[in-house]
């Protein structure tokens, strides 16, 4: 049997910084009305560990991870919440009122709907992206003497 | 002063990766040198003060240099473009830009009442027209938690996700947009019309 992915060390490599560089996305992105950052880098990043994945184990074994069917869901689902953000800002008023207490300015829990707007975005841009990279990958009908 | 001389040095860098990679015969380098081009870009947004645009360009750019050469050592184009004269295509379009500039500013930038502002006050800082900007408004309010503000420590988040977050929503929109339409186009299991997966047009999978 053919080991699929790359070598060894690739993989153990793909261990050791692929849940941090998910983490780090996630960071990025509910950090970024503080500082430098928002969801969509933070999505990015995140997708940028998925692609790390499928190319270090083949996809193959992602596809048992990263389905085709939880990126389709989860990138809708991160824009049908971005547009019940903005549907919601009917309760103060008009679309897009920041309608959620603002909290002290500084803090983790502050500016209201601009967290929930972050990670909205993180949904959506990390699993279209990834999605997108499976359909590049994934969708294509295998050579048998081809190392991905 | 240093500064400003380190920005033109990557500008010129940029350029001459751009040139090369619309240039180079062969598709990996033509890829490399778009990569260069994104990377020199994204250290010019750290050092004039833009790091939410440097984090995310930078990233973008990741992404796009291993997508693209995935994509180029999979596909293994052999065919070979016909033969350009670089000199020349270089020198149409520094002339189609002089031109270009040289219209907009006849136009808007030497008369006061012409549709473009003058060069470096736009709009939104408000010396140009005749009510006051917004953006001097959205600076003085964005980062604090009054009742103009919204809370938000970083500003720019704060004028991307509250103040003009319709201009966001456009901008999601754009992106689930042609993630969908990369779906419909990649995939090769096609639905008959019975509803059951089957052959696609293309005939595999």
């Amino acid at each position: 049997m053919k080991q699929a992915g790359m070598t060894l060390i690739v993989k153990n490599t793909a261990k050791l910084v692929g849940g941090f560089i998910a983490v780090f996305g996630v960071y990025v992105a509910l950090t970024g009305h503080l500082g430098p950052g928002g969801g969509f880098a933070g999505g990015v990043i995140l997708a940028a560990a998925a692609v790390l994945i499928v190319l270090a184990f083949g996809r193959e074994f992602a596809s048992r991870v990263i389905t085709e069917r939880i990126c389709h869901v989860s990138d809708s689902c991160g824009a049908m919440l971005f547009a019940a953000i903005a549907l919601l800002g009917y309760l103060a008023g008009t679309f897009f009122v920041n309608f959620a207490p603002l909290g002290r300015l500084g803090h983790l829990a502050s500016a209201g709907t601009i967290p929930i707007s972050n990670l909205a975005i993180l949904v959506k841009v990390g699993a279209g992206l990834a999605g997108a990279f499976l359909a590049l990958s994934a969708f294509r009908p295998a050579k048998p003497n081809q190392e991905v | 002063m240093g500064v400003e001389i380190l920005v033109l040095t990557l500008i010129v860098f940029t350029l001459i990766a751009a040139l090369l990679a619309v240039e180079a015969r062969d598709l990996l380098s033509s890829v490399i040198s778009l990569g260069a081009a994104g990377f020199a870009l994204s250290v010019i947004d750290l050092l004039v003060g833009a790091p939410d645009l440097a984090i995310t360009q930078v990233v973008v750019e990741v992404i796009a240099l291993v997508l693209l050469i995935r994509v180029v050592v999979t596909r293994r184009d052999t065919s070979t473009s016909a033969p350009r004269d670089a000199l020349r295509t270089g020198a149409v379009l520094l002339a189609c830009g002089v031109f270009l500039a040289a219209v907009l500013f006849a136009v808007g930038g030497f008369s006061k009442t012409g549709t473009m502002p003058p060069f470096g006050e736009p709009v939104l800082s408000g010396k140009a027209a005749v009510e006051p900007g917004v953006s001097a408004d959205y600076l003085a309010n964005a980062a604090t938690d009054t009742a103009k503000g919204t809370g938000a420590a970083n500003a720019v988040t704060a004028v991307l996700l509250d103040y003009r977050a319709y201009d966001t929503l456009g901008e999601a929109t754009v992106i689930f947009v042609s993630i969908i339409g990369a779906y419909a186009i990649l995939r090769r299991v096609g639905r008959t019309r019975g509803g059951e997966l089957g052959k696609g047009p293309t005939g595999h999978a």
